[in-house]
């Protein structure tokens, strides 16, 4: 198989206009002939939604929740970046790109980060005429903040809540087409597959989650915008019903999974208390500007933080790294911490924690300051712990966060089969191996709002107006049976183990060895655990209740089901890439400080995995599409 | 107030506690609903209240009962998935908190805890504790928007906003729809829910061309759906996890009365 990319030829800051300028176009009184099916219903499929139907395609949305206005867009907290310059600190749209694709460490195209770079500005426009109360001066412009490190103030921001924000704004405009008319509405649906006729897609099937009804529902085209797959590792910062079924049954599909191993590890979370754990919540790393990171230089001291002398404590971040110190990049914050636990300095009733202490900042600021500040994170950590970081350090753990991999798509948001797309969170497409703070929102929007638009319609131009082969075809019947099948099969295994339990022994596998630090032996050692656990699976999972009716348990089943195989390939995809790059750190490639060691000769590439079935083991096929830069030079990441 | 566990310098230990549940259950719109009673001893005070129901669940399960149904998403408070009724209060017993984020150190030994789904006639019960909340969803779906067009939004720094009007639509606008206003109010009024997001965008000038419009549109639709009207109870904001002030009701009368003027 050829990956064709499908970059536009010509210098980075034209190819996108030039593209938009020869894409071909669909006129207006054809555009209703055209149905457009969207899965997902965040930042990337309501901005979607809503603008194909603007434009007079017929849409139909489906989102898994009770409302769109629940996806987990929603709770992103920090802002979301555009180089408008508005605080004249030198910023540019060739600077945001190249922070981005520095950022992702040389592992994305550089023409799709341009892109996202150039039509950011766009976003902020479109999210102010909706309405989105984003933060303003004094003056009534809009303000800005600088985030995530970096040099300039780029972040629009609606205090901690601009995802809420921003996703409500995409919600509207989607609600204003339901109103109108152009846009069918199905909320509790879950996609369950990819209908494919004659090597294009053509429909989807979905599970109605109320009534349990399997529907079948054809299309000229099938955009995926489902989020991302952190919940494999059972706990994360994900809502609890993401999920990677609908990539995962698209990858089956024949759909190519990219780049399965990279995850983003957030450092500054709230860690485990217990077993019962459902989630995991992420505060601010920008705790990290005044908190500085800690844990006794004895092991097992059990003495209270407070009585801790400073002489005995291991402030390791500052020690490691003088330069940045408690400022280092997320992924490197996180290992550190993984690795003063596993040397057993690790703090509360777990281990699994390290100390965040704000005494030095208040002593220096003063505890109004830091309130100022920081109060609502101090607030939220008190409610949760229990414990209060005014007077006492708190404690925090790194938590999976977000999943740059995805599924494969070119330059067009296509993915290899023609017709279904993929926006968002769910393809691969624009972070690399590490997603730098405040870009997942603008990738969300500026997939959903401008990138679609456009290339949609170029590909529909090419399909002839009110084409149906009825939802009777047996194509349709075939996913329709295979749905049902697999339904019918969880519900009969009647076994001893909850799928809860299944899922947090995979996701303890996960997180082990396919987390923060990968090595050759645990990850060939994760592959075998994994699958001697799916087949388990298989065998003793209980499932209660019946398929016609709610039953939020049969849904995690299958969910979980396909965490399964993709665990697997994310092992594999991790042991193919012997290098060490963004969030990857592969023991084995390290430099002699310890720090991440890229090898651009030889990994210098995006890897497309081919599902080819499983049985006992996931088979699959690599394909590589190599990444060539014309425009950035290459460059080693120090932050001693 | 935060009923607090634990003070500073003492050391954190988790004790498991036992509470006594009393939950509804009902399969489906039609079926005639029930309590269900059941105890639990292995509480812990850091658990939240719905890892609380999550160990209930696993518990039947491994007596090959059915779970309890119950909706929930994000569990951190934003979402608006969760939206259960506890002792007779909406969200449960701590201010400004959804009841994802109520966490059982907030309750002790023995306690008698009854879990209710939000009750409005515009709210039909779908299974157990989950809730149609569709309604919601139509009243926006109404007018609860700005009619612009993707690509033809002017430069977003063209028209200043004073801060103050912004900050005071953003507090309507943090709205998280999760119906807790419509499960404390006597007449399961919506108002707050309609008033919340009609004030948001009423204050802003993106939004007040289509004030007039949108108001009529969405106090209709509201009584539509079968809400109840105001009668200034104010159980509301009490309730609402983002603490929405009731005069976002009093900006939507003020509107709508100037829509039937004008």
């Amino acid at each position: 198989m050829k990956l064709d990319s499908k970059v536009p030829e010509g210098p980075l800051e034209q190819k996108w206009s030039q593209h938009k300028k020869t894409m071909k176009l669909v006129a207006p009184n054809n555009r209703r002939k055209y149905e457009v099916i969207f899965v997902g219903t965040g930042l990337a499929g309501g901005a979607g939604a809503a603008s194909l139907a603007e434009m007079g395609y017929k849409v139909k949305a489906f989102c898994i929740q009770d409302s769109a206005r629940r996806a987990h867009s929603i709770a992103a907290q920090g802002g979301i970046n555009a180089a408008k310059n508005y605080p004249n600190d030198g910023d540019s749209i060739y600077r945001l790109f190249y922070d981005t694709i520095k950022g992702g460490d040389y592992r994305s195209r550089e023409a799709n980060v341009y892109r996202l770079a150039e039509v950011a500005n766009n976003i902020i426009d479109q999210a102010v005429a909706q309405g989105v109360p984003f933060a303003r001066e004094y003056s009534g412009l809009l303000a800005n903040r600088s985030f995530g490190g970096a040099q300039v103030s780029r972040t629009f921001y609606a205090r901690g809540q601009t995802g809420q924000q921003l996703l409500i704004g995409a919600y509207q405009s989607m609600m204003r087409q339901v109103q109108e008319g152009n846009i069918d509405y199905y909320t509790r649906h879950e996609m369950l597959d990819v209908v494919i006729i004659d090597g294009v897609a053509r429909g989807i099937i979905t599970r109605d989650l109320v009534t349990g009804e399997i529907t079948r529902h054809e299309a000229d085209a099938v955009v995926l915008a489902t989020g991302g797959y952190g919940n494999v590792f059972y706990l994360s910062t994900n809502a609890k019903n993401s999920n990677v079924t609908a990539a995962w049954r698209a990858h089956k599909k024949g759909a190519l999974f990219a780049n399965p191993c990279f995850v983003q590890v957030h450092p500054t979370c709230i860690p485990v208390s217990g077993d019962y754990q459902s989630k995991l919540t992420l505060m601010s790393e920008s705790l990290r500007n005044d908190g500085r990171v800690w844990v006794p230089r004895k092991k097992g001291d059990d003495r209270h933080p407070n009585d801790i002398p400073d002489a005995e404590r291991y402030y390791y971040l500052e020690e490691r790294y003088p330069s940045f110190g408690n400022l280092v990049p997320r992924d490197v914050a996180s290992r550190n911490a993984k690795i003063v636990c596993d040397d057993g300095l690790g703090v509360g009733e777990t281990g699994l924690a390290v100390y965040l202490d704000f005494r030095d900042a208040i002593k220096r600021d003063g505890e109004d300051t830091v309130r100022a500040k920081y109060g609502n994170l101090f607030d939220m950590y008190e409610n949760i712990a229990g414990e209060n970081p005014y007077k006492q350090p708190m404690r925090i753990f790194p938590a999976v966060h977000y999943t740059m991999g995805g599924l494969w798509v070119d330059y067009n948001l296509m993915t290899n089969i023609p017709g279904l797309f993929a926006a968002g969170e769910a393809n691969f497409s624009d972070h690399g191996a590490n997603r730098l703070g405040a870009s997942a929102l603008m990738q969300g929007l500026s997939d959903g709002y401008f990138v679609l638009p456009a290339t949609i319609g170029n590909y529909l131009a090419d399909v002839k107006p009110g084409t149906r082969y009825g939802t009777d075809h047996e194509a349709f019947d075939e996913a329709a049976k295979k749905a049902q099948d697999d339904i019918d099969k969880l519900l009969s295994i009647k076994g001893k183990r909850t799928i809860i339990d299944f899922h947090r022994s995979l996701g303890k596998i996960v997180w082990d060895k396919i987390g923060i630090q990968r090595s050759k032996e645990g990850l060939e050692s994760a592959i075998k655990e994994i699958q001697a656990l799916r087949e388990e699976f298989w065998k003793d999972v209980y499932v209660p209740g019946d398929k016609n009716n709610y039953n939020k348990y049969l849904e995690f089943a299958f969910r979980v089901a396909d965490f399964f195989e993709l665990a697997e390939l994310m092992a594999k995809d991790a042991l193919d890439r012997e290098e060490s790059c963004g969030c990857h750190l592969r023991e084995e490639f390290q430099t002699e400080d310890g720090e991440a060691l890229r090898n651009d000769e030889d990994f210098s590439y995006v890897s497309a995995w081919e599902y080819k079935g499983v049985n006992g083991k996931l088979d699959t096929e690599l394909h590589k599409e190599p990444l060539e830069f014309e425009f950035v030079e290459l460059k080693q990441r120090s932050y001693k | 107030m935060c009923f607090r566990v634990f003070v500073a310098n003492e050391k954190v230990m988790s004790k498991n506690f036992t509470v006594h549940l009393k939950y509804w259950r009902q399969d489906g719109p039609t079926a005639k609903g029930y309590f269900e009673e059941r105890t639990l001893d292995t509480v812990n005070e850091h658990m939240s209240f719905l890892e609380m129901l999550d160990v209930l669940n696993e518990e039947l399960q491994l007596e090959g009962k059915d779970p309890v149904e119950f909706d929930y998403d994000c569990r951190e408070g934003i979402c608006g998935s969760c939206n259960l009724v506890i002792n007779g209060q909406a969200h449960g017993p701590k201010k400004g908190t959804a009841c994802c984020q109520l966490h059982m150190r907030n309750y002790k030994h023995g306690d008698k805890i009854t879990i209710e789904p939000p009750r409005a006639a515009a709210f039909p019960v779908i299974k157990d504790l989950v809730v149609d909340r569709s309604a919601f969803d139509r009243i926006i779906e109404a007018g609860g928007y700005v009619s612009v067009k993707t690509g033809s939004a002017q430069e977003a720094n063209a028209r200043p906003i004073e801060k103050e009007t912004s900050d005071i639509a953003f507090d309507y606008a943090t709205c998280i729809g999760c119906g807790a206003c419509v499960a404390a109010c006597p007449n399961a009024s919506a108002s707050l829910f309609t008033g919340a997001k009609i004030a948001h965008l009423g204050l802003l000038p993106q939004g007040q061309v289509e004030q007039s419009n949108r108001v009529v549109a969405m106090v209709d639709q509201m009584s539509a759906e079968g809400f109840g009207d105001c009668s200034n109870y104010g159980e509301c904001e009490a309730v609402c996890p983002k603490e929405i002030s009731i005069s976002a009701i009093a900006e939507m009368r003020k509107d709508y009365v100037k829509a039937m003027f004008s």
